[in-house]
């Protein structure tokens, strides 16, 4: 496996599947018998978090420590330095503090991978989110709750059908999901206004469309993505109201959902604008399955990357 | 490549261990039998079948040892394999550890290290189907289904039916 | 100061020497023997190359480059003449500013330093600047370019154009809607789309180049676009010269090869403003300069300090060095490919821009009594680009370990050797 997990591009669709299937038997064990496992007792992981983000921050932070790792918080939102100086500088402290991993979430695309390619640091580097690029653990954590509600989809997603709705062009979610989702064999449909759409998205292998309600009954899996209101600010939807009426996710929509079909959400959500609260508590909403998978996501990432011998650059055989 | 346990001889040594096992405890029904994955664990069914049917039921379940391993940076992270305490747990049981090779005894020991982290048992013995040898840690085994004395150049291959089709313990010359 | 170039190789593959004295050329022939004597070795005898666009960096920002260094990049790439892009600290929006980067220049002698003036005070594209002071200062400053930033008021625009004809000027714009480009880093397209960058669509900058095109037409005025990067903007180009419009285009070296795929490791060596573009993009320029619609070839010449460029992509400055590798980019691009001749890359390097901008004594066909601003090229050579052998202070190449063809071997300035052999000689201002 690749010595960073920077996206999911990084996995190949049976390293992806070798996660969750960790993820399952970490799940069994670490939730049950053993709390504590000592598997990575003498490293150290540094959560470097230049963007608010407890909940991430705190699901990390169990992780390792449930792995016996020892974990370093360093948060540099709202310090004064300069822009660029403080990815750099920032990153050679950890060099000299030990660091066998470095779990950074960043405001700018490609932050992650500036870390991981520069030199400055010898840890294996995990996305927790730059930018409007990625989040890939987020991508395997809701990749790993879709498995749990499905168990049919056990060994491949062939068939699954799952709609993403919201602000895909602002969206690391989004992205990383669009590709772990296809790389394991689902169809994945985008809905949004044609303003939250990215240019490029006929490179993409989904389908993409504008009305809401003709998916609803054709998806096992509705994602739900967060909406900033300030992007009305920028004219990409004149109205908060205008919005929730054409894709916000309210009872009506929610009760046209088939049987089986479940409602996800990444958090933080908004609720009244994308999701309605109804539809947020609803039964069929796996959003609470999701932060607690996140810590077992989490940990079996870890295990893989730093679980074994310390991964050269290279994609291992 | 000399075969040291055919099929018969298996099934009669897991046997005997079944036996012993009933004898040392004075009964079942305190036993717990935890095999280690994988073959291990398909030994600690096949005893735990004996159990049952020379005298009652026995709570057997399995456990992996991978994330305590003493030897885990020295290679590729390795896949997990499954762990299933029964539902009586291990508090104050006699748990039985099942094994197919004892070798240097560092499996034994994350074993022990595992057990450690889940609870306090009232004992914990040793069940296995071949010992080597070699002990690298100052722990040993309470019933042996045969000794058989190897160099360290030598490795031990333990096939068994649920996943290699056969039923043989052989000796297999090193380099 | 008399000296004779032998064996030298004119575009036309005759074999010729030169006798270059006072600083013109005085004779050419064969078996000359004037003064010190400076084997071509058969390589090749062109005008020296002009770059209506790059930028100095001084006054302001003296730790990416200054007018001396910038200069010597120049004359290892082959200029004779630079022409220097008015957005320093302070800017170049007077005729104090650019009379002091023409002296600079004067005095580093390794090219001939044109300044550009703004053309509104301090580059915010509110009010013009004093246009008429910088035409009549010593640095008799014609072309007029708020580069780095559009003019994008259109009356503000007009009013330039109007304005320069006073003195036959131009008004180079640098074509990118602000509205459309808010904290945009790079194409918008499918990359970009991928990596999460705020796209920058190519619109943005042919809008403005449609409009401008317009207004030039309508007061009749002289138009240059600069840095053209898209086969929308080539196209509209060709439609204002098949209306007779008085418009002139220039295109970099980087946009002649180099796509917007490369950035998929966000490596910020490929951050520029304006940015890569796609390969389809690519051909049309390509095309473009091949058949004249773009008339000439401009480095935009950006250079930046490590420390702008060693961050993430966001915090990135935009720009690439081009100076030192202009020439052999456009050899890789356009005669390898056989799109072009030498002849054609002399007109798109030399002639072209000489006769846009008026310096009279560059770009100039060979011949008895043309000032003597020459440059001798290996046309055989293969060479490695190694940033840490530019003679630019800024080390910012998006072709570093390329192997690029063609080399420039020796570069005169007014009859005054300044290159030899690959290295920088006899700096300083001519007597």
């Amino acid at each position: 496996m690749n010595k960073h997990l920077l996206s999911i591009n990084d996995l190949s669709a049976d390293e992806a599947f070798e996660i969750l299937n960790t993820a399952s038997e970490l799940a069994k064990i670490s939730d049950g018998p053993m709390k504590k496992l000592p598997t990575l007792r003498g490293r150290t992981v540094v959560n470097l978090f230049f963007e608010d983000s407890t909940r991430t921050r705190i699901s990390f932070e169990s992780a390792a420590k449930r792995l016996s790792a020892d974990v370093i918080n360093f948060s540099a939102k709202g310090s004064s330095v300069s822009k660029g100086e403080s990815l750099k500088d920032t990153a050679q402290t950890l060099q000299a503090m030990g660091a066998d991993a470095v779990v950074i979430r960043h405001g700018a695309s490609g932050a992650a991978q500036r870390l991981a390619d520069s030199g400055w640091i010898s840890a294996s580097v995990i996305n927790a989110g730059d930018g409007t690029h990625e989040h890939p653990t987020q991508a395997l954590l809701d990749a790993y709750t879709i498995r749990s509600k499905f168990p049919q989809f056990n060994q491949s997603f062939d068939g699954l059908r799952v709609a993403i709705v919201g602000d895909i062009l602002h969206s690391r979610v989004a992205r990383s999901n669009v590709l772990l989702l296809t790389k394991l064999g689902a169809s994945v449909t985008l809905v949004a206004p044609p303003t939250l759409i990215p240019v490029g998205v006929a490179d993409w292998k989904v389908k993409v469309g504008y009305d809401l309600d003709s998916v609803l009954k054709e998806v096992d899996v509705l994602m739900m993505l967060r909406v900033q209101s300030e992007r009305m600010a920028n004219s990409f939807f004149p109205s908060e109201r205008e919005y929730s009426r054409g894709y916000g996710l309210d009872i009506t929509r929610l009760n046209s959902l088939s049987k089986n079909a479940i409602v996800m959400h990444p958090g933080p959500m908004n609720r009244g604008l994308e999701i309605s609260a109804e539809s947020a508590d609803s039964h069929r909403s796996v959003v609470l399955d999701q932060v607690s998978n996140g810590v077992l996501v989490r940990m079996a990432v870890l295990y893989q990357l730093l679980g074994g011998a310390t991964l050269t650059g290279e994609v291992s055989a | 490549m000399a075969i040291v346990l055919d099929a018969g001889e298996i099934g009669r040594a897991l046997k005997r261990i079944a036996h012993e096992i009933i004898e040392h405890n004075q009964g079942l029904d305190n036993v717990v039998l935890l095999g280690i994955p994988t073959r291990g664990a398909f030994l600690g069914e096949r005893i735990a079948q004996f159990l049952k049917e020379i005298q009652s039921p026995v709570a057997v379940g399995t456990l992996d040892i991978t994330l305590h391993r003493d030897d885990l940076r020295m290679r590729p992270p390795r896949p997990l394999l499954p762990t299933l305490i029964p539902s009586g747990g291990i508090e104050g049981k006699d748990i039985v550890l099942v094994d197919d090779v004892f070798f240097s005894g560092r499996t034994i020991r994350a074993a022990l290290d595992a057990i450690g982290e889940i609870g306090r048992p009232a004992t914990v013995q040793l069940a296995v189907l071949v010992d080597r040898g070699h002990r690298q840690l100052p722990i040993r085994a309470d019933y042996v289904g045969k000794n058989i004395p190897t160099s360290s150049s030598e490795s031990v291959k333990v096939s068994l039916d649920e996943i290699d089709g056969k039923d043989c313990v052989e000796i297999v010359a090193g380099i | 100061m008399e000296f004779t170039i032998t064996n030298a190789r004119l575009i036309d593959d005759q074999v010729v020497d030169v006798i270059v004295s006072s600083g013109v050329i005085a004779e050419i022939g064969n078996g000359l023997n004037k003064g010190e004597k400076i084997d071509a070795a058969k390589n090749l005898l062109i005008p020296g190359l002009v770059d209506l666009h790059t930028h100095l960096r001084e006054p302001g920002r003296e730790d990416s480059e200054t007018v001396a260094t910038g200069s010597m990049a120049a004359a290892k790439g082959g200029f004779t003449a630079i022409s220097a892009m008015a957005n320093t600290f302070p800017v170049a929006d007077t005729a104090g500013v650019v009379e002091q980067v023409y002296r600079l220049g004067q005095e580093a002698g390794f090219c001939d330093v044109f300044p550009i003036g703004a053309v509104t005070q301090g580059l915010a594209g509110k009010s013009l600047a004093e246009l008429g002071a910088m035409a009549n200062s010593k640095a008799r400053v014609r072309i007029f370019s708020d580069d780095g930033k559009c003019v994008s008021d259109p009356l503000l625009m007009r009013r330039a154009l109007e304005y320069v004809k006073t003195f036959n000027g131009i008004i180079a714009q640098h074509a990118q809607e602000p509205a459309l480009t808010v904290d945009s880093q790079m194409n918008e397209g499918i990359v970009s789309s991928k990596l999460g960058l705020v796209g920058w669509p190519a619109v943005a900058e042919e809008a403005i180049i449609a409009r401008d095109i317009l207004l030039a037409e309508h007061v009749g005025s002289r138009l240059h676009i600069c840095h053209l990067t898209t086969a929308g903007g080539v196209d509209l180009v060709r439609f204002a010269k098949s209306r007779g419009i008085n418009v002139t285009a220039e295109v970099t070296p980087h946009h002649l090869l180099l796509t917007d795929d490369l950035v998929t490791d966000y490596d910020s060596v490929y951050k520029v403003n304006p940015p890569l573009r796609t390969e389809r993009d690519v051909l049309a320029l390509r095309k473009g300069l091949a058949d004249g619609t773009i008339d000439i070839v401009g480095t935009d010449h950006a250079p930046h300090p490590t420390e702008d460029k060693d961050c993430e992509w966001q915090s990135a400055a935009f720009g690439m060095v081009g100076l030192e590798t202009a020439l052999s980019v456009v050899v890789k691009a356009m005669i390898e490919t056989k799109m072009m001749t030498w002849a054609d890359l002399v007109d798109r390097m030399s002639i072209a821009p000489a006769k846009i901008a008026g310096y009279l004594h560059h770009g100039q066909i060979l011949k008895v009594g043309a000032t003597a601003n020459l440059t001798i090229i290996d046309s055989n050579a293969n060479w490695i680009v190694d940033r840490n052998r530019l003679a630019s202070k800024s080390k910012n190449t998006p072709f570093e370990g390329m192997q690029l063809p063609s080399r420039v071997v020796h570069t005169f300035l007014n009859g005054k050797q300044v290159l030899s052999n690959g290295e920088i000689v006899n700096g300083g201002a001519i007597e």
